[in-house]
């Protein structure tokens, strides 16, 4: 049995919401368990400075910032070196998904803050962020599914807490596909595991970012249900 | 502006990849020779001079006095920088750290923290007060692709031989040393780059510049994998993965018998 009851193949309660900002050219809010996070997305537009332009393909820039009261110990509004490694890895995600070659010399901007948090928080803000740019209407190969499957007290589970993220014998690997394709386009790893079990969680994973993509279709339709 | 120089180099190493060979004449899955100076800088505590092909990184290792954090209060700290030299590309110049370099010192760091093959409790002096950090410094002096790889051998030779200084009245004791870090388990990465549908093992430069996904496995000596990460805007399929653990349980060896 897990800290919340859960069993181990199975998701907090996680609760999109599409097209909840107005200057915003696409936006989605995400309750997953505890953590609150606002995706926001703006373009394809202008690249400035321009030299920074690549004339073959748009740009993705991705901001990952957590709000200094989002974790138990106040966080500096600094932007610190986790933010960034995160903003990196989840740009280069969200990469794959997009027809960047239909937008040359143009930045597609993402920006992604955390509220709350309890674990999980760069896929859950991934996974929000793939719903803001499908809201947005950017031309895409496919939408981006992500989780985080792990070990935590001799058990593999999906969708860790932070009770679980800090078992004695935790492992922890956030990850994301494009969930039409199972290809691979987030995979990061902390903690000791074994070549078995890390099939095994890859395989866990892929049943997980598949059930969040199911949550992602489903918000993405009831956006265009109310705006009828 | 992309420039137009790799973009032509991507022609050449697609034509050679489509015969099965890479620019440099290696196989698919062959390291470069890979070459390990200890003892580089004498005023650190630990140090080393890597080159990996033409790769070329020093790591050093100071150890300072801080504070435990409030979750380890009985263990020591440590933290990892890296800085990409102007001296070893033309497009990279002195500043404070970008998203490329702080990546790559997380990465290694992940490496060697998951690994748990640093006794971090004996690190610790007064529990809650006082305990060393170690602060593992890479400075990469010549880009020829796979920092990684380069980075994490040195960063664990420099560790391997790392000697913690005497600590009287909460103050280190210049040059005077209590023994060797209590330092285990050989971790290493083992970096794959997926071109178009191939995937190659510690990509060169050109590689390096022209790759769509990279991953980077962190495997320990006794044969375990401690860390992943994918980097760049391509993917891998989970059979991609599972094969790229496969290889580098294998291929880290080679680079783990020079330590």
């Amino acid at each position: 049995m897990r800290v919340d009851g859960r069993k181990n193949d199975e998701l907090r309660k996680i609760k999109f919401e599409v097209g909840v900002l107005s200057r915003a050219d696409g936006s989605c809010y995400v309750e997953w368990g505890q953590n609150k996070i606002i995706a926001a997305v703006y373009g394809p537009r202008e690249l400035l400075p321009k030299h920074l332009a690549n004339p073959y393909r748009a740009t993705v820039r991705y901001t990952y910032r957590m709000a200094t009261f989002s974790v138990p110990d106040r966080k500096s509004p600094k932007p610190g070196r986790r933010e960034i490694e995160i903003s990196k890895v989840s740009a280069e995600a969200l990469e794959k998904a997009i027809f960047l070659e239909k937008y040359p010399n143009t930045a597609i901007d993402v920006s992604v803050q955390i509220f709350d948090s309890n674990a999980s928080t760069r896929v859950a803000a991934l996974s929000a962020a793939a719903c803001a740019l499908a809201d947005a209407g950017i031309a895409m190969r496919d939408l981006v599914s992500a989780v985080s499957v792990g070990r935590a007290n001799g058990e593999y589970v999906l969708d860790l807490r932070k009770e679980e993220e800090d078992a004695p014998d935790a492992v922890d690997l956030a990850m994301a596909i494009l969930p039409n394709t199972e290809e691979v386009v987030l995979f990061q790893m902390d903690g000791i595991i074994t070549k078995e079990e890390c099939s095994r969680l890859l395989k866990l994973g892929l049943k997980g970012c598949k059930m969040v993509y199911e949550l992602q279709k489903k918000a993405l339709k009831e956006k265009y249900m109310r705006e009828v | 502006m992309e420039d137009i120089y790799w973009i032509l180099q991507a022609d050449k190493v697609y034509r050679f990849l489509q015969n099965n060979k890479r620019l440099d004449g290696r196989k698919f899955d062959e390291y470069r020779k890979a070459v390990i100076v200890r003892d580089f800088s004498k005023n650190a505590d630990g140090s080393a001079y890597v080159k990996l092909g033409k790769t070329e990184v020093i790591a050093g290792v100071k150890l300072d006095l801080g504070q435990p954090y409030p979750d380890t209060p009985d263990e020591g700290g440590l933290s990892t920088g890296a800085e990409l030299l102007p001296t070893a590309s033309p497009e990279w110049e002195a500043g404070p750290p970008d998203p490329q370099s702080i990546e790559l010192a997380r990465v290694v760091d992940r490496c060697i923290r998951e690994s748990k093959g640093i006794d971090m409790k004996s690190l610790c002096i007064r529990e809650g007060e006082l305990c060393y950090v170690i602060y593992l410094d890479f400075y990469v002096t010549n880009y020829d692709g796979n920092l990684f790889d380069a980075c994490s051998l040195a960063g664990t030779a420099a560790l391997m031989n790392t000697k913690v200084p005497k600590v009287e009245n909460d103050k280190i004791v210049k040059g005077e040393y209590i023994g060797k870090l209590k330092f285990t388990k050989k971790p290493l990465l083992t970096t794959f780059v997926k071109l178009k549908n191939y995937i190659l093992l510690d990509p060169s430069l050109e590689e390096d510049k022209i790759l769509d996904a990279r991953l980077h496995v962190a495997t320990t000596e006794d044969g375990k994998i401690c860390a992943f990460q994918k980097g760049g805007s391509g993917s891998f399929t989970p059979k991609e993965i599972e094969s790229c653990v496969e290889l580098a349980l294998k291929k880290s060896k080679e680079l783990r018998s020079l330590l």
